[in-house]
């Protein structure tokens, strides 16, 4: 098996440093709804300015580069225990050249391990195996800000009045948003999975955010679905850092996966504008990053 | 655009209003989650005994944060290894979790200007109108633009608490940000919030 660990390197530093250009399209877009001379649009400004910065100096966009969160598809024949291995190689050298904040604290004595690296779950490593001969390494940052914003939800919800049906869905994401506030680094994008347990719900919801920010939901219910989620939330006027205005989310994307009879969960991942997602695939030494 | 120079004196934390963009000056501390715990626990509610270096961390800190700043922030920071220390990126953290400790620790230390992002509630709002002080708003995630304003590094204590959670002294010039709380009662988060609340009330109201 190959040693692939600079070209991880690569991808974190593509991640932590340079936007990718459907997010950046969005923020320019938004930054045109926001009166002129606003709180809102001169955040949004601000972030436009800071993302190009970063990207010609090769800084962290955010100083909270998060969790790294890895999803793996490989081709038959490689092995797992080596790429994450040269993973989490990758991830002590990027700490160490400043594109990573050691991040991965012990939660009972609270003490930063200094290089990104900690147990079984720090990163976080997905792998699955895929048909052909391409391996494809998929890579989020995510910052705790907007993951403590994060929220799931059990149907029915009496409180909020919503059933076990894709009225009650919205409801309790619109309760997600309202909750978020500022707090998320605002404006954002959700990841929505429907059903699931506790755990491959949230699991899913992360999955989704994946997808490019002008796609379309395969689902038609979906797809309505999302652009109701946005323009309703922007009607919310919590706007760019909880500042007021018209721009709360750039996106919503939405995934379901099969229930107990039992439970109806709904999980709601906020991620912030800083949306850092990136993509390598590495096809025998051909390497493409996007 | 107002330019302040820190330390800042009452009549100019009382000129400021919810709103204002301002460009800060000066010396300022960073301290976030394990520094406003360790503050509280161990020099105002005394449930801790002093340990190592506290009291002289304490008695080094306590003139930088009289009358000045302290920044919600957990930075990337270059030159570990040669201690010449750089930062790299350095936006806000988020505000909402210092609020069971921020108004003890404004009133403690003297606190003028409490930087971070997301806003606080009615404990550090109060604390705002008592000491006085303001809340500032620097724009989260603009890390390495905010960076730039970071002209030396000057101390880092409590390195022990790792490298985002330290208490980095920090030289700043021009640091930008806007008053999102003021010292008379004022909060532009109290408003939005009330007034999503309302939408949200219509919204859950409709199929």
């Amino acid at each position: 098996m190959p040693d692939i660990t600079e070209k991880i390197l690569e991808l974190v530093r593509l991640t932590s440093t340079d936007l990718p250009p459907d997010v950046e399209a969005s923020i320019r877009q938004a930054v045109e709804q926001e009166e002129p001379g606003s709180a809102a649009r001169g955040a949004l400004e601000t972030i436009l300015e800071n993302v190009k910065l970063s990207r010609k100096n090769s800084t962290p966009i955010c100083q909270d580069t998060g969790t790294p969160i890895f999803y793996v598809y490989y081709p038959s024949g490689w092995s797992t225990r080596e790429l994450r291995q040269q993973i989490e190689d990758a991830v002590v050298q990027a700490t160490k050249k400043a594109y990573l904040r050691p991040n991965s604290v012990d939660s009972i004595s609270g003490k930063n391990s200094g290089n990104n690296l900690g147990g079984k779950h720090f990163p976080s490593i997905h792998f699955e195996e895929v048909e052909g001969d391409t391996l494809t390494i998929e890579l989020i940052l995510k910052g705790g800000g907007c993951e403590n914003v994060g929220a799931q939800y059990s149907l029915p919800d009496t409180t909020l009045n919503a059933g076990r049906d894709l009225a009650g869905v919205r409801k309790v994401v619109l309760d997600a948003v309202y909750r978020a506030q500022g707090q998320g680094c605002a404006p954002g994008i959700l990841g929505v999975a429907i059903g699931g347990d506790r755990g491959s719900s949230y699991y899913a919801s992360k999955e989704v955010l994946y997808r490019k920010m002008d796609d379309h939901n395969p689902n038609p219910q979906l797809e309505a679905m999302e652009q109701r989620m946005v323009e309703e939330a922007n009607q919310l006027g919590i706007g760019p850092m909880g500042f007021g205005g018209k721009t709360t989310l750039l996106g919503t994307k939405i995934t379901h996966l099969n229930r107990l009879p039992a439970s109806f969960f709904v999980s709601v991942s906020y991620m912030c504008w800083a949306y850092r997602r990136r993509k390598m695939t590495l096809t025998r030494d051909q390497v493409k990053y996007e | 655009m107002r330019s302040l120079n820190i330390p800042l004196d009452d009549d100019t934390i009382r000129s400021l209003k919810v709103g204002d963009p301002i460009l800060l000056s000066g010396v300022m501390v960073t301290g976030r989650d394990a520094a406003h715990k360790w503050m509280v626990d161990t020099f105002i509610k005394k449930t801790r005994q002093p340990q190592g270096d506290d009291l002289e961390v304490y008695e080094a800190i306590k003139p930088l944060l009289k009358g000045g700043v302290i920044y919600h922030c957990g930075p990337v920071v270059a030159g570990l290894d040669t201690k010449q220390y750089r930062f790299v990126a350095a936006g806000p953290t988020t505000s909402i979790r210092e609020e069971p400790y921020q108004g003890m620790v404004m009133q403690h230390f003297s606190i003028k200007a409490v930087i971070g992002k997301g806003g606080m509630g009615p404990k550090t709002l109060a604390a705002c109108q008592e000491v006085p002080g303001v809340y500032l708003h620097a724009i989260g995630g603009a890390a390495s633009l905010i960076a730039q304003t970071v002209t030396r590094v000057l101390a880092v204590y409590k390195l022990d608490f790792g490298v985002p959670e330290a208490m980095w002294v920090t030289e700043i010039k021009d640091f930008p940000a806007v008053v999102t709380m003021d010292a008379h009662g004022g909060s532009l988060h109290a408003s939005v919030a009330e007034h999503s609340r309302a939408v949200l009330q219509e919204l859950l109201a409709k199929a």
